[in-house]
Parts: C-alpha cells; sequence; structure tokens
C-alpha cells in the first residue's frame, strides 16, 4: 500500500505530478537534452526568447524537439535588465507558446545575475494585470517573497544561489521563513548543484525545484537528470513525513533492558 | 520603390508596401514559431496582414531557444 499519494503541484493553469521543473539551457544537443528530461521525470521545461538569428538559420527549432503533448512550456524572460524588457519578453513569449505562464526575470548586473527586487515586484503587477500567470525569480529574502505573493504572482521563485553558481541553498532559513509566509506555490530556482542540494530544498518546504546548469553541467547529465529526480522525491517525502527532532546527545534505539553483562538481581 | 527596414538591429531593404508576412518570407523565415514586434509594440499574429511597413520601422523577429 504505502503512504498516500501527494497531491499535484497546482501553479495558475498548471497541474504537475513531478516536483522537478527542468531548465533546457546549456545541453550539448537537442538529443541529450531529450534524454536528460526523460531521465528527470518532469513534465514542464523552461525556455528563453531570443531573436532569430537571420545570418545562419538553425536546422531545427528547439520546439520541434518536445512533445507538447508530455510536457509544459514555461517561458522565461532571462536577459532581462529593465521592467520594459521583461514585459516585452513576456507578451512576446505569450505570443508564441499561446500561454498565460510567463517565469519573470528582471536582472539587476550581468556579474551576478542577481534578480533585481524592486523590478520584479514593478513588473509582476503590471503582468498580473494583463492576465499572466507570474512565477516570479527572486531573491530568497522571506518579506520580499511576500511581498510578490500580494503582488498577485501565481508563484514565487527564491534562489537557492546565483544562477549556474552550484552552490546550493545559501540560506536555508530564510526559504523556511518564506514558507511560512506564503501558500502559493514556492519553487526554488537556482545555484542547486547537486542531488543533495534538491533534497534539502524540498525538506525546506519547498513545493518544487527547477534545474539547468546542475543537469546539463554535469559529467553524465542524463544520470544527473535521474539522481534528480529521485532527491526531489525524497525530499518532498521527507518534508511530508516530518523529520524527527534533533538532539544533541544519543538516544539509543536498541533497548537498554536485558544486556549480557547485566548484573543479575538476587 | 523600396525602403530600409531595421530588422533585429540590422537594415534589410524591402519593397515599399512590404507587409509582415511579405518581410519574413523575403527573410527566408518560416511564420510558425516566431513572434513578432514593431517600433516595440507586439504585433498580434491576426494582424500580421494589416501592418503596412514604413522606412525606418524597427523589427523584432524573437523564436524560442533553450534557457533555465
Amino acid at each position: 500500500m504505502g503512504p498516500p499519494l501527494d497531491k499535484p503541484l497546482k501553479i495558475g493553469s498548471l497541474q504537475l505530478t513531478s516536483r522537478l521543473l527542468m531548465g533546457s539551457g546549456r545541453y550539448a544537443s537537442h538529443q541529450e537534452m531529450i534524454a536528460c528530461l526523460d531521465a528527470s521525470g518532469s513534465e514542464l521545461i523552461t525556455v528563453a526568447v531570443r531573436r532569430v538569428n537571420l545570418d545562419q538559420r538553425a536546422g531545427t527549432s528547439l520546439l520541434d524537439h518536445i512533445d507538447r503533448k508530455r510536457f509544459q512550456i514555461l517561458p522565461n524572460t532571462a536577459g532581462c535588465y529593465t521592467v520594459a524588457d521583461a514585459l516585452r519578453t513576456a507578451r512576446l513569449a505569450r505570443e508564441l507558446l499561446d500561454t498565460p505562464l510567463i517565469k519573470l526575470e528582471v536582472i539587476g548586473d550581468p556579474r551576478t545575475l542577481l534578480p533585481d527586487p524592486l523590478g520584479t515586484v514593478e513588473a509582476t503587477k503590471i503582468l498580473v494585470a494583463e492576465g499572466f500567470h507570474v512565477m516570479a525569480y527572486c531573491s530568497d529574502d522571506p518579506r520580499l517573497v511576500a511581498t510578490l505573493a500580494d503582488a498577485g504572482a501565481a508563484a514565487v521563485m527564491p534562489a537557492g544561489s546565483p544562477i549556474g553558481s552550484g552552490r546550493g541553498v545559501s540560506n536555508p532559513g530564510n526559504i523556511e521563513i518564506a514558507r511560512s509566509l506564503v501558500d502559493l506555490p514556492l519553487i526554488v530556482d537556482a545555484g542547486l548543484g547537486t542531488a543533495s542540494d534538491v533534497a534539502q530544498a524540498m525538506e525546506l518546504g519547498a513545493d518544487g525545484v527547477l534545474l539547468n546548469s546542475a543537469v546539463a553541467g554535469a559529467e553524465d547529465p542524463e544520470r544527473m537528470a535521474r539522481a534528480m529526480k529521485f532527491a526531489c522525491c525524497a525530499g518532498r517525502d521527507a518534508y511530508l513525513a516530518g523529520r524527527m527532532p534533533s538532539r544533541l546527545h544519543a538516544q539509543a534505539s536498541s533497548p537498554e533492558a536485558g544486556l549480557l553483562g547485566e548484573a543479575l538481581s538476587s | 520603390m523600396s525602403h530600409t527596414l531595421l530588422v533585429n538591429g540590422k537594415p534589410q531593404e524591402v519593397p515599399a508596401g512590404t507587409k509582415l508576412p511579405g518581410l519574413l518570407e523575403t527573410m527566408g523565415v518560416a511564420e510558425t514559431q516566431v513572434a513578432l514586434e514593431v517600433n516595440g509594440e507586439l504585433v498580434p499574429r491576426a494582424k500580421w496582414t494589416e501592418r503596412e511597413l514604413s522606412a525606418g520601422d524597427r523589427i523584432e523577429v524573437v523564436t524560442l531557444v533553450g534557457g533555465g
């Protein structure tokens, strides 16, 4: 029998069984990306909006390789440094994919790629008013997460650590506090490097994680994708199960009575 | 009679009276899987044939690529 099944993750119009969200960047080939998606069990893939290269038309485009019956597609506004650019990109993405979903990124500067918190809140309000389901990439500040929830975001996506850094969850306490402040889906996005980072994020109460570089940048991306699937499930189950309290000193798990050397009572 | 547009930041000569589908054809871009902006404003696909392009118009032709 086992424990009851987890409920699906609902974000705006989305409903997902897998809580692992996958990026599609930095893969050696479309084939490698698809193999990793399969191994990850993910049902959602993020994509970016870019100018068509008019001098060098590629043979096939990304969408030719993604089965839209199997995968939800979440466009992002990656690379946008201003609210205006993020809005333009979101509108173009909606036109391209006919989806209200947008992973909003308003980036502060190219060196850290950390999100611009004020710009993110401003853009969230505007896009929500235009009918978008905004999944807001943000820093791990719990008050910012709460402000984005109040602004109408469909999900908040605090960064574990800087994009592509692979440093894991820098500030676990902030993720836990953020979790306690908002009811809407909280996805830890960015910075996760390996399976234990994913499990940790889920144990802290994240509803899901979004990964890209951790898989695409692994020596064996497909195997890492599978490791991430198990880590995500393990962390989620551990969170739902409720961990034991931690103690400073030992507490024996075997009975203390009946030991061989015990003095016989006369 | 022709005039020059700025397409994805580069000059592109087109016959006067060219509309967005004609521009894409000239440039060898398939209509599916692209979205278009003229002078910073999104032009929905349904309006592509209505929009006549003028000299100096800035056109953005975008598509989806891999990203996280």
